[in-house]
């Protein structure tokens, strides 16, 4: 047999934003502009500061505990809100189990103090997330997770910017979830 | 009027009137997604290797599927939830009920589940005066419209903004009339808002559920199926037996193929990977100034309804199994030319639509369901490449269409038996059997031309033609050639070279043989130039023509006759080389499926396409000095055959005419419409001519010297429906 002629067929393949190119960081903030998230890279002692003046104007703000030592929610935030404060919310601030640098995407725990409610009634998202806590790719972000799922019967949402939807002819954003997200990246300094 | 000639007729207008009606609409929408999968997948480097681990996946899952329904049902009860797996779709309604009644439920959302719409339990619920509330946009709209989905994934893409802000204005008659998508978008939001705030049970479907875990991932991108889930205390999953996969890592692939081939999304917004019962508070708008209650996830209540519904038996079937497979992504739909320009209402059965359709509806719903759409399918492969799963999907179509042509009680007509001399049953329709015996009508025709121009003279008149066989009198025939090229060959002087670098057979294709002999003179021709030992013996036809009328058995005696002439050449270590790349396609493709695998492989190993061979001569150091350069004007507009770009070889024609210093412009066509007999076909004329017109507009905005098109069908389409008049690339390299 004579040897197939072969064309490179990976001419086409775009790698310019891979892995090799940049670190997850840098590429999760610019994939995350890319799906329409804005983030905003702080330290540690300044999260609690920004999510107050992210809520400056915002007539009522909802969220869900944050995690981390020194890093609260602002003073105006209710926990634990009713359906009618979750309905009425502006904004929600929740915590991210962690970035996922390939998509631009944050993976959020549905928890008993209502982290799933509170990102997703609100028409803006305010997701709270550690440098630590961003990976490379998908494969890693469900890999870590793995034992969660089977061992305490997690729940997680990847989510990728605001809901949308082009159901109605076009692209819309802010179908049934929010219309905008914002992702506070901090802890740089702990790396 | 024959039956079969008025079923012909109302196939036609029904498929008129939807091109007139949701093809712009379709066309616009699945274009744009086929496109945003071509950009999405470009950025993927590990593309190929995904597809395979799905793959791989797939088969595991519905190999172990028994043993892991079990080993779901325990990690799911271990939970507190309940799983239980219907046989039928009444079982599952019956149980469906049983929830809802015990709930208590005056009102159930939903999140968009095709399997629900496979088991039709809104009807069963709304027969129990339960509200039933779609909260997908695109499933409300649907449902106040009071019409079927379209598609899998984007249900209600036959209709316009214009035409959902008349049906809007028209039901709700809002104090301000609604027109933009933003508006119809909030109102939607707003209306369904409500309506979700009361419900009590939330109904959703499954992308998959994993075995391990209990985790079920659904993929959105309103946030719809969150709140579904979320807001009332008691979760219904509805999910055929298919859709388990053994762990929670196995979702890894999914997760990233599925909206870059579906709607050419990287990802959508949200995928939700639950566990249920779930853990986050019940959200209850009965107490709307009450706090959400950390404890009241304890009295989540969660069922998990698993259709059998034919799947079981589907995994028996070693025809239908590979359709198990299916992610539902709705590339199969995207990328075929047939679905972009008529959309799911004619490209669909009672629940499913696009290729993938006939497996599903062959298993769910049976053989007649698939048999209204089944001939939609041409065979043109473009779905081969875009499935994340790798599912022959054209197979699976021929498979059902053989299986239908047998179902069907027959006597074989007089008018054709001398004329059909096929293997298969006499229940195949007298206009299948007819394509699917092309090769004596080639053979009588070459033997009356030019004398007479046989199928279009002295055989039946047009309007028999039409009448009985439904061969479209509007389309032309082909000019069969009185000197065929095996014949030219056989009478012409020696021009072998004295030292030849390679012995190749040139395969005298049934067209290239009998109707477009040129291009395999100018085949012989270059080949010869670039020191090639050719020769054309006789040989018999490929297969296709009975293939695609569903014949196998037909195609698999072509098949056979085709190994046995090519066995000789084949130990003299010669080359098979095909200008024509459907059949290319056949040798190796389908072979595969027709033939004991040592003789498919030999076959299809040695076998190239005429510009894939021309391309590795000269990469082996042939001169390309003998061959046709550009005289002036060097401008090319080509477009490929559709199953020689799933093959991966439109790129060796690119680069051979690139080489020679032409400048080619390349369609982005899947498909010419005409396929083989399909445009023929007087039911498909009018979506032939359609889907052909927009290559033919974009090959003239091209404003080339000269068309290129590489199969029979793209060239008879383009030649008879556009100004231009294509001929093969090889013929505009073939010294002069």
């Amino acid at each position: 047999m004579w040897p197939r002629p072969e064309i490179d067929s990976s001419e086409g393949i775009d790698v310019s934003d891979s892995a090799s190119q940049t670190s997850p960081i840098e590429r999760f903030c610019t994939r995350s502009q890319t799906v329409g998230v804005d983030v905003t890279r702080v330290s540690r002692a300044d999260v609690s500061s920004t999510l107050a003046d992210l809520c400056d104007r915002e007539p009522s703000v909802v969220g869900a505990p944050l995690p981390w030592t020194d890093v609260s929610l602002p003073d105006s935030a209710t926990t634990m809100p009713t359906p009618a404060e979750l309905e009425a919310a502006s904004t929600g601030i929740t915590a991210a189990v962690s970035g996922i640098a390939d998509y631009g995407s944050i993976l959020l725990r549905s928890t008993a103090d209502g982290v799933e409610p509170v990102s997703l009634f609100p028409d803006r998202h305010v997701a709270v997330l550690h440098e630590a806590d961003v990976v490379p790719d998908m494969a890693t972000a469900i890999g870590e997770q793995g034992e969660a799922f089977r061992e305490e019967g997690a729940s997680m949402i990847v989510a990728t910017g605001p809901s949308a939807t082009a159901d109605m002819g076009e692209l819309v954003t802010g179908a049934h979830g929010p219309k905008e997200v914002h992702v506070v990246l901090f802890g740089g300094e702990d790396r | 009027m024959s039956s079969e000639s008025g079923s012909r007729q109302q196939k036609a207008a029904r498929i008129r009137e939807l091109m007139a009606t949701e093809g712009d609409a379709v066309q616009a929408n699945t274009e744009s997604f086929n496109q945003g999968r071509y950009e999405s997948v470009s950025r993927l480097a590990e593309y190929e290797e995904l597809k395979d681990e799905a793959r791989a996946i797939k088969e595991e899952a519905i190999e172990r599927l028994p043993e892991l329904i079990e080993e779901l049902r325990e990690t799911v009860e271990a939970r507190g939830g309940h799983v239980y797996v219907a046989e039928d779709a009444a079982d599952a309604n019956r149980y469906i009920e049983e929830v809802v009644a015990d709930r208590d439920a005056e009102r159930v959302i939903k999140s968009k589940s095709m399997t629900s719409e496979e088991i039709e339990v809104n009807e069963a619920l709304e027969a129990r005066d339960v509200d039933v509330v779609e909260t997908d946009l695109g499933e409300w709209v649907l449902q106040v419209a009071d019409e079927a989905p379209s598609h899998l994934v984007a249900p209600a893409i036959h209709k316009s903004r214009e035409g959902i802000a008349e049906l809007f204005n028209e039901v709700f008659e809002p104090e301000e009339p609604l027109s933009s998508a933003q508006e119809l978008t909030m109102f939607a939001r707003d209306k369904l808002g409500e309506l979700i705030t009361d419900a009590e049970v939330g109904m959703t479907g499954a992308n998959f559920i994993t075995a391990d875990s209990g985790t079920m991932m659904l993929v959105t991108s309103e946030g719809n199926a969150r709140k579904t889930a979320v807001v009332p205390d008691t979760h219904v999953a509805v999910a055929g037996v298919e859709k388990i996969v053994p762990s929670v890592e196995d979702l890894d692939p999914f997760v990233e193929l599925i909206g870059r081939s579906g709607t050419g999304q990287d990802i959508t917004s949200y995928v939700s990977l639950l566990t249920p019962p779930v853990e986050s508070p019940v959200v209850d708008f009965d107490r709307p100034d009450e706090p959400i209650d950390p404890d009241s996830a304890d009295d989540r209540e969660f069922h998990l309804v698993l259709i059998d519904n034919g799947r079981m038996a589907m995994r028996e079937d070693p025809e239908l199994k590979e359709t198990l497979y299916c992610i539902r992504c709705s590339a199969c739909a995207n990328t075929c030319a047939n679905f972009q320009h008529v959309g799911g209402h004619a490209f669909g059965g009672e629940t499913y639509t696009g290729g993938i359709a006939t497996g599903w509806e062959a298993g769910v719903h049976g053989q007649d369901s698939a048999a209204e759409f089944n001939d939609l399918c041409t065979g043109c492969s473009r779905c081969v490449d875009a499935c994340p799963v790798k599912i022959d999907i054209p197979w699976i179509n021929v498979a059902v269409r053989d299986r239908i042509n047998r179902g069907k009680d027959g006597e074989l007509d007089w008018l054709v038996e001398g004329l059909t001399p096929d293997e298969d049953p006499g229940g195949v329709d007298l206009q299948k059997r007819l394509f699917g015996n092309f090769e004596t009508l080639a053979k009588l025709g070459s033997a009356t031309a030019p004398v007479s121009n046989w199928m279009a003279d002295i055989g039946p008149s047009r309007a028999v033609m039409e009448r009985v066989f439904g061969v479209d009198r509007r389309r032309n025939l082909p000019e069969f050639q009185r000197e065929t090229l095996v014949d030219w060959f056989e009478t012409r002087p020696d021009r072998s070279p004295a030292d030849p670098t390679r012995q190749v057979v040139l395969y005298p294709d049934l067209y290239t043989n009998h109707v477009l002999v040129d291009r395999g003179k100018a085949a012989v021709r270059t080949l010869e130039a670039l020191g090639v030992d050719v020769r054309v013996p006789s040989m018999p036809s490929s297969g296709r023509a009975p293939l695609s009328q569903g014949m196998i058995a037909t195609a698999r005696s072509k098949a056979e006759a085709v190994a046995d002439a090519a066995a000789p050449h084949l130990l003299e270590d010669r080359d098979i080389v095909v200008i024509e790349p459907s059949d290319l396609a056949m040798f190796q493709g389908e072979y595969e499926r027709l033939l004991p695998e040592k003789t498919a492989t030999a076959i299809g190993e040695n076998s190239y396409e005429i510009l894939e061979y021309v391309f590795g001569l000269l990469e082996n150091g042939a001169d390309d000095g003998v061959l046709s350069r550009p005289a002036g004007d060097a401008s090319i507009a080509y477009h490929s055959h559709c199953q020689q770009r799933t093959l991966g070889l439109e790129a060796h024609t690119v680069a051979v005419l690139d080489r020679l210093g032409y400048q080619v412009t390349t369609s982005d066509a899947e498909c010419c419409g005409m396929a083989g007999s399909f445009g023929y076909k007087s039911e498909y004329y009018e979506l032939a001519v359609d889907i052909g017109d927009d290559l033919c507009r974009q090959l003239e905005a091209a404003d080339a010297s000269q068309v290129l098109t590489s199969g029979t069908s793209c060239t008879e389409q383009v030649g008879s429906l556009g100004e231009d008049d294509p001929i093969h690339p090889i013929e505009l390299i073939a010294p002069r």
